[in-house]
Order: structure tokens, then sequence, then C-alpha cells
């Protein structure tokens, strides 16, 4: 395997805020992303994944937030790198898409402005050149009709065409690393397609890596090399995607895939649902988190917290696969869904 | 007088739910002083859609295709401006105060947004309470206590909820409190709007199943409303697509998936991800070019031959199709669509060929969010 890009290790994100309990978001979580390889982090709301990125782009407030562990781009150690030389990076190494378009772009800056801000802070561009560029950028994310465009305003862009100029914003420095944040997630479903497709095609040719991160297990299915589920803010899971869906191991993705209902599926297999929801949660010290929600829980489930260790009674395809379950899913469990569900 | 059977082939004893010919228009105001009409939101433009009792209605569609509006205008929230809705036969359009308000019982409403449609102010007792009394349905004390055991019971949630207030749940048991107050007066008509978008993906199920349950416990009838197609299909007996404000294809659920007609429907299909690599690693996409125009300016002709992939000189852009039965083998009669190629794009005699995208200016007056976002806070669910 080529050496890493990124390597996350032990990253833990704890809010430490006046006046409430010290609550850890992200606790320890480790994973490598090879140049131009996509991976996804997969979890619902408050399992840490948001905040993983905004840790790893440096974008939490110092203050409240503890931060520890360590984030290394292409060797450099981005935690401890002065703020200076963290702004020259970002925009220009490593870019991020947010999930809600119009509020991360700025209401009274003309998109032309906002996109090729980035080209004159990074490149060193003059207006006109960097206006040039960003035409050619607009064009090139699908956005028809470019040098109008650029003189417009965030509110005269539909949702989709909004979500283009972002990633627009994102790709105009050709980063080696993009952080995709629920990028689709408030489009409609044709747009949202259109969306992924102009992602793919755009980080395959540029060799660009990316970090999908998401809620929705389809966007995962068609899109990531290898996937990584989050729950309570630690890594549950990880596999390759094939093997990943194919054999879930987590009682978690189990029950995350059973879920879901699914379009080419049996319509009168009853959803197989994980009971309670996030609040029911248990702290990871001496338990699994998600014990109290689990239908496999056993007796070791409250009292030792699981490790995530390799996994090598699955379907591997050749990648490390990781586990942390005291009682994973078996090949009859999962048959045993099925039934459930029928 | 002989028996009508309907185009949709439903003899009127089963019907519930006839609506005919609805539209929702809104107007577009501008003006200092005087404010003058300039012009009008097509919000909804000529649905018909009969729902037969006991049945799940599935309407699926973009937003700002009307699918919302449609089912507010069902339950009279919105005016309509023209066309007829009945309910059981009463002509729910003609009626106006008392005589709405008391049929307002036969049909409730489960809101998308579980926190911002309860009163935080109102315990759940309360909140469940005000619409049993509204009815006449709550005279007996002790009666409708048990009434509300029974109703927070068969939506599972514990009787100790009763005191509690909205802020005190997760979402998921939230949007249950708002499926017992539709309950509460006994309706014959559920609409639910995207009744599990706001959710979480685990607490989806948890809510689909619920549905399932209370309608095979009570006889329910239900019209969904919702965007995402993969779980309207796994409810739904029966499915409409609506684009820009009219129904493009309504079929039973199976019959939809196995053999979409309609282009648009075609597209939303291929468009929605299957959590499966195996099956996304070979399917084709058919992607569309551009946004939904604008409502307040709907293309001519049909509404979607300025994104369809099949669209044709002729009739495309100039006769707008109605929803019709076509004879295509192995089809069933059930099957209805507005295209005027549809057997032609069926067995591959006209082709798919490229669209370019169209500007499209946002609408001025945006429907509300199509689905609240989950999964992206660090905040605990809500």
């Amino acid at each position: 395997m080529s050496t890493p890009l990124l390597e996350v290790d032990d990253l833990s994100v704890r809010f430490t805020r006046q006046g409430q309990e010290p609550f850890t978001a992200v606790d320890k979580v480790t994973f490598n992303v090879a140049p131009g390889e996509v991976v996804g982090l997969v979890g619902e709301s408050g399992c840490g994944k948001s905040v993983t990125s905004l840790a790893i782009m440096r974008l939490l407030a110092r203050r409240g937030n503890q931060v520890t562990g360590s984030v290394r781009f292409a060797g450099t150690e981005l935690l401890t790198l002065p703020d200076a030389a963290m702004r020259d990076k970002r925009g220009a190494e490593l870019a991020m898409i947010f999930q809600d378009p119009l509020s991360s772009l700025n209401p009274v800056v003309p998109i032309g402005v906002q996109v090729s801000e980035v080209i004159t802070r990074h490149r060193g561009e003059n207006r006109a050149v960097a206006a040039r560029q960003a035409a050619e950028m607009l064009d090139k994310v699908g956005i028809p009709d470019p040098t109008r465009r650029l003189k417009e305003y965030p509110h005269q862009l539909s949702g989709g065409m909004r979500q283009r100029a972002l990633i627009a914003m994102a790709l105009a420095c050709e980063p080696r690393l993009l952080i995709a944040d629920e990028p689709t997630t408030a489009l409609d479903v044709t747009i949202q397609a259109q969306i992924l497709a102009l992602l793919t095609d755009l980080v395959e040719q540029s060799g660009t890596a990316l970090i999908m991160i998401t809620h929705d297990l389809g966007v995962v299915a068609g899109l990531c090399d290898g996937v990584n589920v989050l729950y309570g803010g630690r890594i549950v899971e990880r596999a390759k995607r094939h093997p990943l869906f194919a054999e879930p191991r987590h009682p978690y993705t189990g029950g995350l895939l059973g879920s879901i209902p699914r379009l080419d599926g049996d319509r009168d297999a009853r959803l197989f649902p994980i009971r309670g929801s996030v609040a029911d949660n248990i702290p990871w010290d001496h338990a699994c988190a998600f014990a109290p929600r689990c239908h496999q829980e056993g007796e070791k489930c409250r009292t030792v917290a699981p490790d995530l260790l390799p996994d090598e009674e699955a379907r591997t395809d050749g990648g490390l696969r990781l586990l942390r379950c005291h009682y994973p899913l078996t090949a009859a469990d999962r048959q045993r869904i099925e039934e459930g569900r029928a | 007088m002989t028996e009508v059977v309907d185009a949709s082939g439903i003899a009127p004893g089963e019907v519930l739910v006839d609506a005919r010919g609805v539209k929702v228009h809104f107007p577009i105001k501008s003006g200092l002083l005087i404010d003058r009409t300039v012009g009008h939101v097509y919000a909804v433009d000529g649905m018909d859609l009969t729902i037969r009792r006991g049945e799940t209605y599935g309407l699926v569609g973009e937003s700002g295709c009307g699918k919302s509006t449609f089912g507010r205008a069902l339950l009279q929230l919105e005016e309509l401006t023209e066309g007829s809705v009945t309910l059981g036969g009463v002509d729910l359009a003609t009626l106006k105060g008392e005589d709405l308000r008391r049929q307002r019982r036969h049909m409730q409403m489960v809101f998308q947004d579980p926190l911002g449609s309860l009163d935080p102010r109102q315990t759940v007792e309360q909140l469940l309470l005000e619409g049993m009394q509204a009815h006449g349905l709550a005279s007996d004390k002790k009666g409708a206590r048990d009434r509300l055991v029974e109703l927070l019971d068969a939506v599972g949630l514990p009787a100790s909820a009763l005191s509690k207030y909205p802020h005190e749940f997760s979402g998921g048991q939230r949007q249950r409190v708002g499926i017992a107050r539709a309950l509460s007066v006994d309706p014959e008509l559920i609409v639910a709007d995207e009744p599990v978008s706001a959710l979480d993906v685990s607490v989806q199920a948890q809510v689909i199943n619920l549905l399932q349950d209370l309608q095979e416990e009570f006889g329910l009838t239900y019209l969904v409303i919702a965007h995402d197609l993969a779980v309207v299909r796994h409810i739904s007996d029966r499915i409409g697509v609506m684009y820009l404000g009219a129904l493009v294809e309504e079929a039973e659920a199976d019959d939809l998936y196995a053999m979409p007609l309609h282009p648009y429907t075609r597209a939303l299909l291929s468009a929605i991800p299957v959590p499966d690599p195996v099956v996304e690693d070979t399917r084709e996409r058919i992607l569309l070019s551009g946004d939904l125009p604008s409502p307040a300016n709907p293309p001519s002709g049909c509404r979607f031959h300025t994104r369809c992939p099949w669209a044709q000189q002729t009739r495309c852009s100039t006769e707008r199709p109605a929803l019709r039965q076509v004879t295509i083998e192995g089809l069933p009669g059930s099957h209805r669509v507005a295209c005027h190629f549809a057997e032609g794009i069926a067995s591959g005699e006209i082709q798919r060929h490229a669209v370019e995208a169209v500007l499209t200016e946002p609408t001025e007056a945006p429907e509300p969010a199509p689905h609240a976002v989950p999964g992206t806070t660090l905040l605990p669910e809500d």
C-alpha cells in the first residue's frame, strides 16, 4: 500500500463547556486516507462524524474543545501547526464542502468573488486571472452560463447550483484532500445523483482523496473504497465496502442495513429497526455504548469495553477489517434477521 | 343510475377520498400601497386522485412539486382554486365553518417536524385531549383518561409520558406523540406529510413499522407524502408520482418499480442509491440535467419536456399529456401515465438523447424545506 496522505491517529475531541459535564464527542478515532482514495465515515446524528472532520480541518474553536491525538497530512502534523501555516493549507491542500450550501456561502458577496478569493489567496493570481479561472471552475462543475453566474449572489441560485458553486470553491486550487460533510443531504434525489456523479468524476480526474461523511448507506455503497462506521464517537467497524455490505459484523451496522427500506427489496419484508435512540447510549468506559440498543447483547457488554480489533472471521476482500464487538453477527444471526423480516 | 367505475377502475363503494381536478394557485403580490397580483404559483395544477378505503397511497415527488400543498388542500387547510374533494361521499370543498370543522374528525394529519408541530407549553395529555374535546369525545373524564393511556400504548409510549412536555422526548418519541394525536379522534384518513424524513435512519424504521401496525389495528387509510421513493414504496399499496403540480404516473407499488413508464419516474428510480455495492456498481443512472422549473412559470405542454431525455419534437412542448392507461403487454390496467410517447419509450423505439441544462431561477415563494436533515450536528438528536 502506498504511503497514506492523511493519518488520523487517536484523535479525540472533548467538549468542556462551562456549566456542563465534559462530553467526549470523538474518542480515539484512527484511520488513514491514501492518495486518491474515497473513505466513508458513516453514522447517525451525534456519532461524531462531523466533529472528526472539523477537528482535521482545525475548524473547532479552541475554547471549550480539547483536541488530542495526531493528524498528519503528507507527513506534517496539523494539530500543532501555527495558525498562519494552517490557513495556507486550508483551501489549497485540504478543502471542505458542507451540508448546507446556503449558510456556507456569504449571502452578500457574489459567487464569483467567493470562488476567485480562494485562487487569489492561495495562488497569488491577480483578480482578472482569478475571475477567469473561477468561470472555468463553474463551467467544470456544470453551472450553465458561468460568466453571468459569477456576478450573482447565492440566493439567486437553486440548491443544487449552490452546492456546485461550493464544490467549485473547494476544488479551485486542486487540493489533495477533500472532505465532504453530508454534501447531498439537503438536496433532492435527482440533484443528489447529479452532485455525486460530479464529485466522483472530479475526484477521479484530479486524483484528489475524498472523505465522505454521510448518514446514507446508499451513498456509501456506490462511492467509497473503505467505510468506517461510527457510533458514540468511536469507530465500531471498518471494512472495504463490498465485504461490509455483504457481511456486516457489528450489530449496529447490521441494524442500520435492516432499518432502510430498499428500492429493490421485498415489499412484504418488515423493517428490522434498532430499538431505542441515541439518547440511550451508555459511556464507553466499562461497557459498549451500543449495548442498550443491541439485539446481540451478552454478559460482557455492560462490564467490558470492547476494543477495535482485526476481524478475520469474515470476508475482507484483501483489505483491513476491524471490529469493536464482543458478540459479532454471524452468518446464522444474519439469517435469523432475514427470517424475522419475512 | 348506472354504477360508474372511474378511470382507475375503482368501484365507488370502495372509495374514501376522491379528488377531482384539484388546483391550488397562490397569487404573487407586488406593489407598495395597493397589492396587485402579478402572477400565480401553480402549486397544484389539475390533480385527480382516488384513495380506496384501508389502503396506503404514497405520493412522491421532489421539493416544489406541490405534494405537500395537495395534502393540505385535501384536508381543506389550503383553499382550492378549482376542483372538488370528497371524503366518504361528503363534498368538502363546499363545506364551511362548523360543518367543515365537524368533518375534520375524520381526517387528520401527521407533520414532518415533530417538534414544530407540538405546542411546547402543553403536556402530552393536554395535546391529546384538545382534539378529543373539540369533537366532544372527552365528556367522561375517566373514560378519556383510559383512552389516552390506550392511545399511548398503541404508539409505544408509557403512560407516564402524559405529564411530560414535548422537549423531554427524543425525535422518534415526539413523532409517536404526533401520531397519537392524529389517532385521538378516531379518524378514517390520515395524511402523513414526510412523517420520517426528520428522523435518524434507525428511528425511521421504528416509525414506519408503527404506522403499518396502526393501519392493521385501526383500519386506517393513509396518504403518505414523501420525497423518499424507497420509503414510500415500502409502505404504500399504490403510488402516485408528482412533477410540477400534477401526477405523471400512478401504479401499484410493485408495478411502478418493475416497469416505470414515465421518463421522470425512471430518472427518479435510477437516482435513488441502493445500500448494496453490487447493485450500485452495475446499475444504470439516468441523470437529469438542470433543476425543477419554477412553478410560477411552468413549461408549456408536458411540464417535464425541458428536462426529458426522451422528449420529442412534436407534441411534447405543445400539448399537455393527460393521465391515461396504456396498452403494453403485461401491464395492469391500474397503471396510468401522463406521457404521449410512453409506448414508444417502453418498447425502446424512442431512444434517450442528451439534454442541455436550462437555467432556472429559484421560485419566488419556496415551499418549506423538503426534508429536515438528520445526522450532521453534534447535538443529541434534536
